[in-house]
């Protein structure tokens, strides 16, 4: 089926002791009729933080979407273990509540709904799940009150809808909240350095330092690896033509600093050769 | 399944209101003429003054041609093939609820609106209409108190003629378009409401419409009118049975509001909209005008338009008086093959005279939702002020919005503003509230109530938990 033997990108492990939260293998995954995802294999243990990189249209943005559970795009081979159950088989909105999230590279403005409410909404989802008591509108001001201190976000932009006419920045520090008020398990970051100036990019690393946990696991993908100067991965995955092609740590995404993505086409072309 | 699959599956929910009353009615025969604009009057026993309005509007009415100008497209409609009176066979109007015909409650019982003095509405007093007539109506002993009249129109004529004579027609007249010379010639019944000086009426009023046989028109006409300084908020409701043919709906509402007056006027029209084909469905031709002749006189229009398969309807305002202010916020919904032309007409004509729109337009499957309005300043309108917004939202890629506004202005020290808006939900904005652990129906639902709330705030609070309902009924299926 591939060309790659199944140990080529076995992930490395620094605490083999942690608990393994999600398990990513042979994941093969197209939209419409083009294949995109060729075969991922992924690892990622509690207390971890692995970044994905890659040029654009190596597929990891679709791994992502594809974790998240998105309508456009069909799994075809493989397997999504979370936490010993398959993650394949939930809902987008059910994957969320047991505690996988997805922080998206350009967040969708949604007009009319008021940010606060749809904080409060997704919350409390959450929190049903975890059979923890539903948060009414007080209770819930004084928690998102206390988490937007985590990316420095003024108050007022609970009252406004949800990303509407929010600079880039902001709505990378207002996916940043989503995941402070969600507390998952398994982050996933969708190119969340995009867009950002150096200052915002320092707020939104720090919020997701503050939040990577010795019980959560972080995937950061990411095109450039100026944000890997502000959270140093465990990780460093490099993805190219739908697969994992090759993994390191974080001397791996200073070589591509160095070297450009020339070499990944090289090595991937010389792999295809055989 | 895509979003978008699924987005159409939500949208197609049955009908919960297809329901028909087996009662024994009584019926003319299909078919209009003057002798059957006379069997009306007769019928209703009218004093003369009623039968000479109808007799010049049905003589108007044979002169004028169907309105083309709507974006609007139905094969022409055979008026001779309409039976216009039909009646639940009771005696007359009865005096106490326990001679109504139970299965007539019952009926109203199960379309929400319970009529018995156990079980109806605390603080909502309710006139139902049946077809074509009025079968009861709630709390009229405790209005009358203060001096509110609640009734039906048949009622006002032979209890209250004068004011019939005084006010009928004179916002709405009968030559004003084709259907509401229709209307004034054969109107059966509507509600009658009469809010004297002073008076800030105790509680809501509502009238339920009703439509029960498959081959009947509809023609109900409502008036009310506010004293001076007096206030009322009055809402309709209407449904109607699932039928494979259209049934023609041709309604008119006058409201006159005195100096210091105001009058609240909110709609959730829910009439059969038809099959996922476009099959059946109510035709809902509608003239609805206030009069503010007073000044300081207010007038505020809230519609949710939900049914129908087609909807023709522009409630509107011509403040006559100074500073006098008008409001329209409407909530207009188009599902499968419906099509819906409806705005306001805003005509100001005294000094310092305001108003606001407000509409917002959601065309789902194959439907077509279009906003139309006119906003007018005439020569002595000096300090006018209109604010016009109309949004639209598109679901799925085969519905249409569209958006006229009319402009015209007389007056040069007058200000007019128009903001217009169209979005689509995407699956993006779906798949982004769901994967913040938002269920799929909750997320429509909440981007629709969010896009309606500027609206949804305008309604009695009583009715607006229900209208958000209706629309997450019409779009899930899962609430109710």
């Amino acid at each position: 089926m591939s060309l790659f033997s199944d140990s080529f990108v076995s992930t490395p492990v620094i605490r083999p002791d942690a608990d393994v939260l999600l398990e990513i293998r042979g994941l093969h995954a197209r939209v419409e009729d083009k294949a995109i995802l060729k075969g991922v294999d992924l690892t990622l243990r509690a207390g971890e933080i692995h970044a994905v990189m890659g040029r654009n249209g190596s597929g990891k943005s679709t791994l992502s979407k594809v974790l998240a559970g998105h309508p456009a795009y069909t799994v075809t081979a493989g397997t999504v273990t979370y936490r010993g159950q398959n993650l394949l088989e939930l809902s987008p909105e059910q994957r969320a509540r047991v505690g996988v999230f997805l922080g998206f590279q350009y967040p969708v403005e949604i007009p009319g709904v008021s940010n606060l409410e749809f904080l409060r909404v997704a919350t409390n989802a959450r929190r049903a799940e975890l059979g923890q008591e539903e948060l009414d509108t007080f209770a819930f001001e004084d928690l998102v009150r206390e988490r937007l201190t985590v990316v420095q976000m003024d108050p007022a932009f609970l009252d406004r809808s949800v990303n509407e006419g929010f600079s880039g920045g902001e709505k990378k520090r207002n996916e940043i909240l989503q995941m402070a008020l969600l507390e998952p398990l398994v982050a996933i970051l969708d190119e969340t350095d995009s867009g950002l100036d150096i200052d915002a990019l320092r707020i939104v690393a720090a919020g997701v330092s503050q939040l990577a946990t010795a019980d959560t696991a972080t995937l950061l993908i990411t095109h450039y690896q100026r944000l890997l100067e502000a959270i140093t991965p465990d990780f460093v995955h490099v993805m190219a033509a739908g697969r994992i092609l090759r993994t390191g740590g974080r001397e791996l995404a200073l070589e591509l600093e160095e070297r450009g993505y020339d070499w990944v086409d090289q090595e991937l072309a010389s792999l295809e050769l055989g | 399944m895509t979003t978008a699959a699924s987005l159409g599956d939500l949208v197609s929910q049955p009908y919960k209101y297809g329901f028909v009353t087996d009662i024994e009615t009584e019926k003319i025969a299909k078919g209009l003429s003057e002798d059957v604009v006379r069997l009306i009057s007769a019928k209703k026993e009218e004093p003369a003054f009623l039968l000479d309005f109808r007799l010049r509007a049905y003589r108007q009415w044979l002169q004028m041609e169907t309105p083309d100008w709507a974006t609007l497209g139905y094969p022409p409609i055979d008026f001779q093939n309409i039976i216009y009176y039909a009646a639940p066979k009771q005696r007359d109007k009865k005096a106490s609820l326990d001679e109504v015909d139970p299965k007539l409650l019952e009926t109203f019982e199960k379309l929400g609106i319970p009529l018995s003095e156990q079980k109806r509405l605390t603080n909502v007093a309710v006139d139902a209409v049946f077809d074509s007539v009025s079968i009861a109506t709630t709390y009229k002993e405790k209005l009358a108190e203060h001096g509110v009249i609640f009734c039906s129109i048949s009622e006002a004529v032979k209890e209250h003629p004068e004011l019939i004579e005084r006010y009928l027609g004179t916002v709405v007249p009968s030559n004003d378009n084709y259907y509401s010379a229709l209307n004034s010639a054969v109107f059966s019944d509507g509600s009658f409401v009469f809010i004297p000086k002073g008076v800030e009426c105790p509680m809501e009023l509502s009238t339920y419409f009703r439509i029960n046989s498959g081959d009947t028109g509809q023609f109900e006409r409502t008036l009310i009118v506010a004293e001076e300084g007096a206030s009322v908020s009055y809402l309709e409701g209407c449904t109607a049975p699932m039928f494979d043919t259209n049934q023609l709906h041709a309604a008119v509402v006058e409201l006159v509001v005195l100096d210091d007056a105001s009058i609240k006027y909110s709609t959730v029209q829910n009439w059969y909209a038809g099959d996922e084909n476009g099959v059946g469905g109510i035709y809902n031709f509608v003239t609805k005008r206030g009069h503010c002749r007073g000044d300081r006189s207010k007038i505020s229009w809230t519609q949710v338009e939900t049914g129908s398969a087609i909807t023709w309807k522009y409630p509107s305002c011509v403040l006559q008086g100074a500073d006098s202010v008008g409001e329209f916020y409407s909530v207009a919904l188009t599902n499968n093959h419906q099509q819906a032309d409806t705005g306001s007409k805003m005509v100001h004509v005294g000094p310092r005279t305001r108003s606001t729109i407000v509409s917002k337009g959601i065309s789902a499957g194959h439907s077509a939702n279009s906003y139309r309005g006119l906003v007018q300043i005439g020569p002595k309108a000096v300090g006018a002020r209109n604010y016009s917004q109309c949004d639209s939202m598109l679901i799925g890629d085969q519905a249409a919005a569209n958006t006229y506004p009319y402009i015209r202005s007389q007056q040069p020290l007058a200000s007019v503003e128009h903001e217009a808006s169209t979005c689509r939900m995407s699956e993006d904005q779906l798949f982004y509230l769901q994967s913040r652990g938002i269920a799929f129906e909750e997320a429509v639902s909440m981007m629709v109530s969010g896009f309606c709330r500027d609206v949804f705030n305008q309604l009695p609070m009583e009715f607006a938990a229900e209208a958000d309902k209706l629309l997450a009924l019409k779009l899930e299926g899962s609430v109710g």
